[in-house]
């Protein structure tokens, strides 16, 4: 950082601000990863040097307020001031000197918080593929031949890699305690890239209100030991219980409060399935007429 | 024959709209009993409905503001009070098809039904007598305006007893909006209401920018105008700009849902994100188009009260100006989620934080208008400082949230609930209140009740901040907005606290109204004579109070900012002119009325796939219009000799007051 001093001081008065409103435990100040911890810090290190300007011009109103009121006679009383190009060469400058650390701080916080952007680590990372549906989250670890309703679990200290889409309405993906959050979206597909580096139960949510059912759309994210993941895939596997074109179908109904589900299986290339089932209407094209490849691709056969 | 409409769409099972449909009628039956016992359908219909002046107009639109306020806040406190129960096990007392729809009409009405109008209000009581002028420069226009958005209105609140409301959130972004995501009539209510009041809206954007260039007294040059004006033109350029973006966005949608097509689905090549990159280049804008205005009114108080000119004019005005383009580059700001670059979240989030550069000039220059001044603690003045102080905070949480990395994780957040709520009641409905307080009396000729001026001041208040401090922190513990329930119990006190915070700002709305009942009660007491009650600057404050119908007896000519201000100085002020001439005035016209009924008719219809009647209010509509225009007998003459006897007394009545 450039401003050393200033965000130093900035960071401080962040910290002293948010201890003020209580010890409650905030999610999003407790974070639990690498990119949620960046992001506690930028929060309190912009709010802190914003908190430099603010908190004087609230003291200044109340107490030129104050000051001037008109019955106090002894003040002074200039009726015909109006003008101090001192004062007014001062008051351009300031705001503008924070707003141009704040500037260098977004560009770099930027493009290091880039959601796009995988982690660097020496672990090798974990796929998971993100559906978000009416009103569920369906999470399909590619790697592991495994698919799961509401739960997600990875090892600590392992890069996550996220790729996400929706079957029908937007979405935002949001574990709060480790980070970023990005949208669902039909025929897209989005990216995010998380860490954890504490075991935990971590609450997950839809950010996006997506109509009837979406209050419910909750999810748990576990972050575990290498052992406890192993578990974890384990009773997945054994839970014999495999997900299928057919059992997708009847899951793909709008549903409310779905209780956690696991799958042993998983059809190959099911996340790309649903992205381009939709594509297939982006492109205009009725399933029944599609080449065999694309006929494939959609029906979910290949 | 009724399209969809069928008798199965009043909504009989659902209690709660039941009763607000008995009192609803119950009262429209009252209001329409007493002034059918008064005697006063004449008078309202010619001196009101069908009126053209621009200071009746604004009246009716503040009227129609703070009925829709009610209507909105009524949905705050439901949605306060659902939140506060709904814990864990309890499911609270409003189901999520309800829960939805009053969220999103609430947002609906307070930027659409209830901020805007009483902006618009506000500029057309204002603006004219400002500038000198004796009207805006098309005043049937500005009548046709009106009613066009009072469609709106009505629609909206047809809605509640007829069919139902949007289920959508108050942008309804596809594919939620769309036909799959919402098949009932509800978003088809939510587009045409606000097409109509959209229409109305850009009509009289354009018919302000037209009377601020073009009907300015002799010798007010630009930067001699009163900077209220100078941010209600800098609004009526982003009006003029954004709502046609509003306009050609809902076209859209609508042709998504009536003519199958797939703009925003996925099917054939459409995509949702076009909508809501649309939508907000729209709705960004929107939000300065609210709040300049009531800059202008702070600058206005502020400046009278302190009894000195407000420090650093040209800043203000520049800083308008600068509000005024930068607000058209900051729309992605609203969702850096959707997964854009690094570079493109860097530069909306850069753009973002320019603006409080002259933002904050803004509030340095109020600071300093205080500084050496004589300040009266005046309701409008304590309305300014409170405004100050909260708006300080929400611009510094707005700044936060434009760092892409922040809204990373306080998107969607109630932590932005609480931003904007903290920018839009600290900044609008504060300024709108204050503005309210301090122009009264040009509108009544007697001045509001001080006393519950400052009740329903401390209780707004202290009000917001039980209300929102709350919500910030929730934000900060991971809760999203728009949900009706939730499991974590630790949320539950801060809700409850926010609860408290919505009664708070009940009882402020309720002396806000007590404030205007008693006022009107013992005007005899509170009369202002001489025109000029606060010791105002500005040219408003030359003429009596009311105002004439004719504004000006003779126009003024101006030579200083602070025209009036000066006159009272040089003892120049009240000279009775030489001679009077006839003033040319323009007729007040029921065609405004038609059309809009037509236009009522009509977006009722299409609501409901009634397509002949649709026709029936389109052609109603065309036809008024014709008849409007083939109508020649638009104007008359105010005789010399009657201006100079309404003067006289105004005149007289000022000699006696000194």
């Amino acid at each position: 950082m450039k401003h050393p001093h200033f965000t130093t001081v900035g960071r401080s008065l962040g910290i002293g601000a948010l201890m003020l409103l209580s010890g409650c435990t905030m999610e999003v100040l407790s974070p639990k990863g690498d990119i949620g911890a960046q992001e506690k810090t930028l929060l309190l290190t912009s709010l802190g040097l914003m908190l430099l300007i603010v908190v004087p011009v609230i003291f200044l109103t109340l107490y030129f307020a104050w000051k001037y009121r008109s019955t106090n006679t002894k003040a002074v009383y200039m009726p015909r001031w109006s003008h101090s190009a001192r004062i007014e060469v001062v008051v351009w400058t300031i705001p503008c000197i924070i707003v141009a650390i704040l500037g260098v701080m977004t560009y770099k916080s930027t493009h290091a918080l880039d959601p796009y952007k995988p982690l660097e680590s020496t672990v090798k990372p974990i796929n998971i593929d993100v559906v978000s549906m009416d009103w569920k989250w369906l999470f399909i670890y590619p790697d592991y031949d495994i698919a799961t309703v509401n739960q997600i679990a990875f090892p600590v200290d392992t890069p996550v890699n996220f790729r996400i889409t929706s079957s029908s309405l937007m979405n935002s993906f949001f574990i709060p305690q480790l980070g970023s959050q990005i949208y669902s979206m039909a025929g897209m597909e989005t990216k995010l890239h998380l860490i954890a580096r504490e075991a935990g139960d971590y609450a997950g949510i839809s950010a996006n209100y997506s109509g009837a059912g979406f209050s419910g759309m909750r999810f748990r994210a576990i972050a575990t030991t290498n052992e406890g993941f192993q578990d974890w895939i384990n009773k997945a596997k054994a839970s014999n219980n495999a997900l299928t074109p057919e059992s997708y179908q009847a899951l793909v109904q709008p549903s409310e409060h779905n209780p956690v589900t696991l799958y042993s299986s998983v059809p190959t290339g099911m996340f790309d399935n649903i992205m381009h089932n939709t594509m297939s209407k982006i492109a205009g094209l009725d399933p029944a007429n599609c080449t065999p490849t694309s006929k494939n691709l959609i029906a979910g056969n290949n | 024959m009724f399209g969809k409409l069928t008798l199965e769409a009043i909504p009989y099972h659902e209690p709660i709209v039941m009763v607000t449909l008995a009192a609803v009628i119950l009262g429209g039956v009252a209001l329409l009993g007493a002034i059918t016992y008064l005697g006063k359908w004449k008078y309202l219909w010619t001196e009101w409905l069908t009126s053209v002046d621009h200071k009746r107009i604004g009246v009716m639109y503040i009227i129609v503001a703070l009925i829709m306020l009610l209507r909105g806040f009524a949905d705050a406190i439901m949605m306060r009070g659902q939140q506060a129960v709904a814990a864990a096990d309890a499911v609270g007392f409003l189901p999520p098809h309800h829960y939805d729809q009053i969220f999103t009409a609430h947002g609906v009405i307070m930027i659409f039904f209830m901020a805007m109008p009483f902006i618009t209000g506000l500029m057309n009581v204002v603006v004219p007598l400002q500038i000198g002028a004796r009207d805006v420069a098309y005043p049937f226009l500005n009548s046709l305006s009106f009613w066009l958005f009072c469609v709106g209105v009505v629609l909206m609140m047809l809605s509640l007893f007829v069919g139902e409301f949007a289920a959508t959130g108050w942008l309804a972004y596809p594919p939620l909006s769309g036909l799959e995501g919402s098949p009932g009539v509800g978003v088809d209510y939510y587009i045409w209401a606000l097409q109509i009041s959209g229409v109305g809206t850009t009509l009289s954007g354009i018919n302000f920018i037209v009377t601020i260039l073009r009907m300015r007294t002799p010798g007010m040059s630009l930067m001699k105008m009163p900077v209220f004006t100078w941010t209600a033109l800098v609004t009526n350029i982003l009006i003029v700009a954004a709502f046609p973006v509003l306009a050609g966005t809902l076209a859209l949608l609508t042709a998504d849902r009536y003519l199958d097509m797939h703009f925003f689905t996925n099917d054939l090549g459409g995509n949702v994100m076009m909508y809501v990159n649309l939508i907000w280049i729209w709705g960004h804008p929107e939000v300065y188009i609210l709040i300049l205005p009531c800059f202008g009114a702070f600058s206005e108080i502020i400046a009278t009260y302190s009894k000195k000119p407000l420090f650093g004019y040209k800043s203000m005005v520049y800083a308008t100006a600068a509000i005024g383009v930068l607000s058209f580059m900051v729309w992605l700001h609203h969702f850096f989620t959707m997964g854009a670059g690094a570079n493109v979240n860097t530069f909306f989030g850069i753009a973002t934080m320019i603006i409080s550069v002259p933002t904050g000039v803004k509030i340095f220059n109020w600071l300093f208008t205080m500084y050496r001044g004589r300040v009266e603690m005046t309701t409008p003045v304590l309305w300014t400082i409170g405004f100050m102080v909260t708006f300080v905070i929400g611009g510094m949480t707005g700044v936060l949230m434009a760092i892409p990395g922040v809204s990373f994780v306080l998107h969607n957040s109630l932590f932005l609930i609480a931003h904007f709520h903290n920018v839009i009641i600290g900044g609008v409905v504060f300024g709108c209140i204050a503005a309210m307080t301090y122009w009264f009396p040009k509108a009544f000729g007697f001045k509001l009740n001080e006393r519950l001026g400052k009740y329903s001041f401390w209780c707004w208040f202290i009000g917001f901040y039980l209300a929102f401090m709350p919500l910030y922190i929730l934000g900060l513990k991971g809760m999203t907005r728009r949900i009706n329930h939730y499991d974590d119990p630790t949320w539950q006190p801060y809700l409850i606290v926010a609860f408290i915070g919505a009664c708070f700002v009940a009882a402020g709305i309720g002396f806000l109204l007590l404030q205007v009942a008693v006022s009107i009660r013992d005007r005899k007491k509170n009369l202002d004579t001489t025109g000029d009650p606060w010791g105002g600057r500005t040219l408003e404050w030359s003429i009596a109070s009311p105002a004439p119908f004719y504004n000006f007896a003779h126009l003024p000519k101006v030579d200083h900012l602070d025209q009036h201000w000066e006159d009272k100085e040089n003892g120049t002020a009240y000279a009775k002119p030489t001679h009077y001439e006839d003033i040319h005035m323009p007729r007040n016209t029921g065609a405004g009325v038609f059309i809009g009924c037509f236009g009522l008719v009509m977006t009722f219809a299409l609501v409901w796939h009634i397509w002949w009647l649709a026709i029936v209010g389109f052609v109603g509509m065309i036809g008024s219009f014709i008849v409007r225009v083939y109508d020649r007998d638009v104007d008359y003459y105010v005789p010399a000799k009657e201006v100079e006897r309404i003067d006289s007394a105004h005149l007289a009545s000022i000699q006696k007051a000194v």
